[in-house]
This record gives structure tokens, C-alpha cells and sequence, in this order.
């Protein structure tokens, strides 16, 4: 299945500017104490971590746990310095990793 | 102390009698038929953070499958169906559920999508309720937003209309309940912690934050008819296309608000 993400940067900023990012996921967030239709266990599916670079610096990161709903949104801030792309990379259980990138121009 | 009724007199007993039966009247006339338009759809009883979600299309999660419609349709669709051409789907969505003259019935939209594709596209029509078409619908709902509901004005729709105004009156399963006692006589009041909607269908598919994802407008009526303890119909069905179509009826002229995202 293709993942879906959804990764929302200004395209523009002026330099020192705080500017908002937002980053959701499409992802069960199975907790591993749920039950299945079968009252069998379903296997603990997460996305473990999510990292936000900045031309190669870490900006944000965060470990996400059980209690965290599917399709986590994430919304956080960073100052904008300089021109450059945004990678946001979301990595989990059962091998999951996905990545989105946007371009902020900051004049 | 007890009040003794003796004492009232016929008069007070009279004026009381009156009191009730206006009282019952109004509880029996849907709030939409009176001269004032008093509907409001579910988003205005949501909480502020929810409504912030719908109204904000960097937040909205349905996005997720409108990304993903969007994708589908330029490979499928667009072709026909291009914006702003002949074909352009701007409005389509409110105007559904619609006659079809091939199968001789109204279809819902997701029902004509598939049609859609088996007609014109040659392509194997999508499941109900699967990702993939909750994703096309979705994004040819939102060609929709802003637009009032519109019913379908064929009037070869007229009897199967009237048959969703019945089953929308009847009583169901072991609670006994009719959609009309809670959506029409008990609409603004609360079940439990949830406030009961008016029950006007503007905004589906919907992002459901209680399904942490997207479903349809009989995955919703599903979740009632579950709830009265009444043996759901099947996706796809008669009885949901003509249910559709009297909720349409009641919601004409609202904003279509696709795709919304409820609690």
C-alpha cells in the first residue's frame, strides 16, 4: 500500500520569521492490546519516531506510544533562517518508514 | 405538599390541557418546517478545536484520501471530466442522489462513480466504503463545497423519495426507535454526553474522529440502526439511496461542507 502523508510549510517566510509546520500521517496506530474480530491480539503496529530535518539538522523530533490516535497530526515551529528543504520522516513498526519533503524560500 | 387538581378548576385544567398539546404539537412538527429556517448542520455543535480541523485544509486528515482521490481522478477521470470543462464536476455531489435512466432508479454518488467506471472507464468498480472510494468521492464531493444541497428534481425520484421519508418514520430494532424521534423531535437535546443532530447529510464522506478515519453516509446510518439495536441495511442499498434522498430533501438549500470532520 502507498503511504499517504500530508507535510504543510509556508512556502515563503522572511528570515527570522517562526513558522509553522505541520506534518499528518496515514498510519492504524495499533496499540498491541486491542482484540480483533478473531478476540485474537492484534500485533503492535506504531510509528515509533518522527524526525523533521533541516538541510540536514534535526529541527523536531518525537516518539510517539499506544495512546496516540491513527493518523497522528503533528503540528510544531521552527524559525526560519535560510532557503532550504524540509525532510519529515516518520519511521515505525513491521519495517514502516516514510518520508515528505517541502521547499521554505526565506527571503 | 401535593398540589390537589380539584382545586385548579375546569378553567386552569382547560388552559393546561391546551399548554400540553401546543407543547406536544411542537415537539412533533421538524424544526425545519416552520417559517424561520431553524436547520443547522452538526459542524455548529461541534466543539472549537473539531471545527478548527474541518476549516483548515492543512489540518483536515480527510485531506489524506482528497490527496489521494485527486490522484485517481486525473489518472481516470479527468479525461471527461476536466474542470471548468463540459463535464466539470463543480456542484455534481449536492445534487446527488440522482436518477439514473439505465438502471431506472436514483444512485447515490458513490454509486454513480462506480458506474461511472464500469461504463466509461472499463475499469472493475471499487468496494463500498474502501479507501479508494471513499478517496474519489471525497475529492468530487469537495468540487461541491460551498454549494447549496440540491434534490434531485426528476420526478421519476418523487416515489422512492417518499419511501425514505417512510423508513426515515418508521420505527426500528429492539429499542423501537425512529430516526425521526431523535433527529426531528429531539434534535439539540443530548444522548448521553453527545448533542443529537438535526441529521442534514452536507458534509460526507466525513473524517470521523470516533473512527480515526474516513467513512460514508451509511457507514454513519449503519452506526445508528446498530445503535437501536435494528439489523443494519446492506451498503449499497435501496433503503439507504432512498433514505439519501429524503435526507437531501430535508437539507436542500444548506452549504455542502465536504469533507467534513465530526467527533
Amino acid at each position: 500500500m502507498n503511504v499517504r502523508a500530508l507535510l504543510n510549510a509556508p512556502a515563503t517566510a522572511r528570515k527570522g520569521d517562526i513558522v509553522e509546520i505541520r506534518a499528518t500521517v496515514q498510519h492504524p496506530m495499533e496499540t498491541g492490546f486491542r482484540p480483533g474480530a478473531d478476540g485474537r491480539v492484534l500485533p503492535r503496529n506504531l510509528v515509533r519516531r518522527v524526525e523533521c530535518q533541516f538541510e540536514g539538522q534535526t529541527v523536531f523530533a518525537a516518539d510517539l506510544h499506544p495512546s496516540i490516535s491513527a493518523n497522528p497530526y503533528l503540528a510544531f515551529s521552527m524559525r526560519a533562517v535560510a532557503t532550504g528543504t524540509l525532510v519529515v520522516t516518520w519511521v515505525g513498526d513491521e519495517g514502516f518508514k516514510h518520508s515528505e519533503s517541502a521547499r521554505i524560500g526565506v527571503t | 405538599m401535593r398540589p390537589r387538581a380539584g382545586r385548579a378548576g375546569p378553567g386552569l385544567a382547560m388552559a393546561l390541557m391546551l399548554v400540553i398539546s401546543a407543547a406536544f404539537m411542537a415537539a412533533l412538527t421538524p424544526a425545519w418546517a416552520s417559517g424561520k429556517d431553524t436547520r443547522r448542520s452538526g459542524f455548529e455543535d461541534m466543539g472549537r478545536s473539531t471545527q478548527a480541523l474541518q476549516l483548515d485544509d492543512t489540518q483536515n486528515p480527510a485531506w489524506l484520501w482528497v490527496n489521494d482521490g485527486q490522484r485517481r481522478f486525473k489518472a481516470d477521470c479527468a479525461s471527461c471530466h476536466a474542470d471548468g470543462g463540459a463535464h466539470s464536476l463543480r456542484g455534481a455531489a449536492a445534487r446527488y442522489p440522482s436518477y439514473d435512466v439505465q438502471l431506472n432508479k436514483p444512485l447515490t454518488l458513490d454509486q454513480r462513480i462506480n458506474q461511472c467506471r464500469v461504463r466509461h472507464v472499463q475499469a472493475a468498480p471499487l468496494a463500498a466504503e474502501s479507501d479508494d472510494l471513499l478517496a474519489l468521492s471525497a475529492y468530487v464531493a469537495l468540487q461541491s463545497r460551498g454549494v447549496p444541497v440540491q434534490p434531485d428534481p426528476d420526478p421519476r425520484s418523487q416515489p422512492h423519495r417518499e419511501r425514505g421519508a417512510q423508513l426515515y418514520a418508521r420505527r426500528m430494532g429492539q429499542l423501537d426507535f425512529s430516526c425521526a424521534q431523535c433527529h426531528d423531535q429531539n434534535a439539540g437535546g443530548r444522548l448521553a454526553g453527545a448533542v443529537i443532530p438535526q441529521a442534514h447529510p452536507t458534509a460526507y464522506p466525513i473524517y470521523r474522529l470516533e473512527w480515526q478515519g474516513m467513512g460514508s453516509l451509511q457507514r454513519r446510518l449503519r452506526n445508528c440502526m446498530t445503535g437501536v439495536r435494528a439489523e443494519p441495511f446492506a451498503y449499497d442499498s435501496d433503503e439507504f439511496m432512498q433514505l439519501e434522498l429524503h435526507l437531501k430533501q430535508r437539507a436542500a438549500g444548506m452549504r455542502s461542507e465536504s469533507p467534513g470532520v465530526r467527533p
